[in-house]
Order: C-alpha cells, then structure tokens, then sequence
C-alpha cells in the first residue's frame, strides 16, 4: 500500500509567527505512525489539518493523492476520525454517546464490558472513557484514526491496555497516526515515525 | 388638576432639580465623589431629551417619513452599543445590527399588519425604541454567552465536529443555553409586570389622564411587542453568532480556538 496522507510544504500561522513553516511529509497507509518531536514543534497542528479541523496557511495537505479540501468536509471527518488526549464524553450514557445500533460490539472491541453501555458516560474511569472515545470514533468504520497522544492522561495500566488497543487496530488495516511525546512509545509501538523538527 | 399631560414647565424641571441637588449634597456629606458626575448626568440628560424632543415634534408635525431615519439611527447607536458588549464575537456590530433590526421591523411589521397599532410617528417611534432598549440587552447576552460557552467547551465541540457534525450541530446545546439566559430576563418580567413595578407606557399614560384600563390595554400591547422582539433579536443574534464563530467548513475560528482554557 502507498501513502494515505501527504504533507506539501505546508505552514501553519500562529499569534506570533509560523507554528510550522515549509513542512513536507507522507503518511503511509498502513500500520501505525507515530508523530514525534519536542514541545511546540506543531505536532497537534499537523494532525488536526488530517481531518480538517484546521486548514493549512501555505501549501496543502492530500488524501489519497487529492486535496483534503476537495472532499466534503463533514464525510472527511467521518472518514478520518479524531481522538484528543482527554477523552471527552457527552451527556447521557455510554451507549448514548456511542450512538450505535450495536453498542456491545464496539465496546467488546475496545475492550471494555458490555455491561457499560447503561453506565452515564461522566462515570467513567479516565481509562474507560478514552476507550469509549476510541469505539465512538469507530463506530463510524472510519479509515483512518488520528489519536492526539491518547495515553498521556492515563495511568500506566490503563495505558498499556489503550497502547495494545491501538498497536490491534492498526494490524486490523486501519491506518492510525498517534502524536506522542515518547520516542519510547513510538519505537516499541510504531510501524513509521515522522519527526517534526523543533523550531 | 386631573392630570399632568401640558402642566410641566420648564420651571418646574428646575425646580425638580433640586431632588438632584440633595443627591449632590448627600454625595459630598459621605464623600462618594459622585457630585461630578450627576452634574454630568443632569445636564447631558437635559441636552440629549431636549434634542430628542425637537426631532420629534419636528417628525410628528408632517415629515413622517423621517421616523424611517429615526429608526435606523437608533439601531445603528444599539449595535454600536450591544456590538461593544459582545467585542470578541468577530463582526459583532454587524451581527447585532442585523440581529436588533429584525427585531425592530419584525414586531413593528406584526403590530401594523395586524391593524394592532395606526402606522403613524406618534405610534411607530416611540414603540420601535421600546423594543430596541430591551432587545439591545438581550442581543449582548447571547452574543456574550455563546462565545464564551463556545471557548470554554472548545473540546468537546471539536469532539462533535471530529464525528461528523456540522457547526450548528455541534454548538448546539450551548446555542440553546444562550438563547434561554438572552430570553429569560424579560420572560421574568412579564410574569411579574404590574405586581414588582408598574411599567413606563402605562405609568405614562396614567399621568397623562387616560384610564387605568386603557393604559394596561397598551401596556400589554407593549409588553407582548418586546418579548417578541427580545425573541427575534436573540434568534437572529444567536444564528449569526454561530455563522461568525465557525467557518463555513464547519471549523471553529481560530481566535476562538486559540483562546486560553
């Protein structure tokens, strides 16, 4: 398989100056890659321009060759879904957040137990509920996840359990792009690395 | 006397300035500092009613047409005003324009249209200010609350964006939530109209003569007239809000992105 994403001299304006200038990278369709680079390098900003929640100032970002603004925007988003570093759930329960005719399924993929799906959503465990996010992303048979470092508000039990999660999904032929702060993280768990140079 | 409609003079606006003079002097007793300012006040608000009032004996006395212009202008002053409240929603002085003369034109058209009230200076004026005052208020406060309710939940509406969901999905429950703190002020009051304060169009008729129950008849005219226009206004105000918060690629603007949480 070839490249899912490509990156073409992209910049990224900040308050103050480019958050990242002339950045040209490829996202390779297969497996798990692994976003890497120091603090403020524009790890975050380069994985929201995948799905769109930012657009670039300069160059242009391809999906599948083509410019993700030629796509319809919101069937881009489902297409490639998005998962930030603090799970986020809605009001309602487990099973209202995961919006599915099937909740059991996808929570038995994440790996959490069935007998959740009746549980409100803001009762979960930190762990669970960034599981949660993960089967409410797959719920919509995405084929693409970009995870914006996903373990970094866990523990490290629930954090090995996500990692090994996301290592399964990635085998399952979904592409993944994880942002991490973890050279460690990336290598144990990554098929590619991109590393964005600091500033 | 039976009533006051043509008894004050301009004698008796002096002489009634000596109830602010005892404002004064209780300001300088216990040093509140405040005499500056009701001078300023006292005599601003002389000027400023007694300009209003020569534009519109000018208006009423045949150029009609002109309450078209008075109108506009006071929007415009609304907006501006309203606009100034809500500075960190992007063009907030348009939305608020759009939003108050909608509002204005709206109710005022419904009052006409329905033969409710004569479309004539005398009626159009005075009741198209009576809906701005209070829909100015009501515009600030849904601009205000779904900026700042937008920016503080910024996760969990890219969340909802991330799935899939237009902007006006997405900011949904706080759009409602606006809505409701732009509307429930004047909801409030109309409950308690008449038991917590007896409102300014009745009070004014009574003391120009009319009957008690002609005065509630046009004050419940009024009171329905600026809860609809409060509705209006926040309605349209809240749909721009969004429209100016999010691109039309359904991503929020970034200085609403790039606010601290």
């Amino acid at each position: 398989m070839g490249d899912r994403f490509e990156y073409v001299d992209v910049r990224v304006d900040g308050d103050d100056g480019p958050i990242v200038s002339g950045f040209s990278a490829r996202i390779s369709a297969s497996g798990l890659t692994a976003v890497i680079g120091p603090s403020g390098a524009g790890k975050t900003t380069l994985v929201r321009l995948l799905n769109r929640l930012d657009d670039p100032d300069g160059g242009v970002v391809l999906l599948d060759g083509e410019d993700v603004r030629s796509y319809d925007v919101l069937a881009l988003r489902r297409r490639v879904q998005y998962v930030g570093q603090v799970p986020v759930t809605f009001p309602g329960t487990v099973a209202d957040n995961l919006c599915s005719p099937d909740p059991a399924a996808l929570l038995d993929r994440v790996g959490l137990p069935a007998s959740l799906a009746g549980r409100e959503a803001d009762r979960l465990s930190v762990g669970e509920a960034q599981r949660m996010c993960l089967a409410r992303a797959l719920a919509l048979e995405p084929e693409v996840l970009l995870l914006d470092e996903p373990t970094s508000a866990l523990d490290s039990a629930s954090k090995e359990g996500v990692e090994a999660l996301v290592v399964s999904l990635a085998a399952d032929g979904l592409t993944v792009v994880m942002v991490s702060h973890d050279p460690r993280q990336a290598s144990h768990l990554a098929d590619h690395v991109l590393d964005v140079p600091g500033r | 006397m039976r009533d006051l409609s043509g008894a004050i003079g301009y004698r008796d606006v002096a002489l009634a300035v000596a109830l602010v003079a005892v404002g004064a002097a209780i300001s300088r007793f216990r040093r509140l500092d405040l005499e500056q300012d009701m001078l300023v006040a006292t005599v601003r608000s002389f000027a400023q009613l007694l300009a209003v009032g020569y534009v519109l004996a000018f208006v009423f006395d045949g150029h009609g047409w002109l309450s078209a212009v008075l109108l506009a202008v006071m929007v415009v002053v609304a907006a501006l005003t309203a606009g100034g409240r809500a500075k960190r929603v992007p063009g907030a002085t348009i939305v608020a324009g759009v939003a108050l003369g909608a509002a204005t034109m709206g109710t005022l058209g419904v009052l006409t249209v329905l033969g409710i009230v004569p479309v004539d200076a005398r009626t159009i004026v005075p009741l198209g200010s009576m809906v701005l005052s209070n829909a100015m208020a009501s515009a600030s406060l849904v601009m205000t609350g779904l900026r700042d309710d937008l920016a503080g939940n910024r996760r969990e509406v890219e969340a909802r964006l991330s799935l899939g969901q237009t902007s006006h999905e997405a900011s949904l429950p706080w759009h409602r939530r606006a809505l409701r703190t732009g509307m429930l002020p004047i909801v409030d009051n109309t409950k308690v109209v008449g038991l917590v304060a007896l409102p300014g169009a009745m009070t004014g008729m009574i003391l120009a003569g009319a009957e008690p129950l002609e005065a509630i008849r046009l004050q419940l005219v009024v009171m329905y007239m600026i809860l609809g226009g409060n509705a209006f206004a926040a309605v349209v105000a809240g749909e721009l809000t969004v429209r100016r918060l999010f691109t039309a690629d359904h991503q929020l603007v970034r200085s609403l992105r790039r606010t601290p949480q």
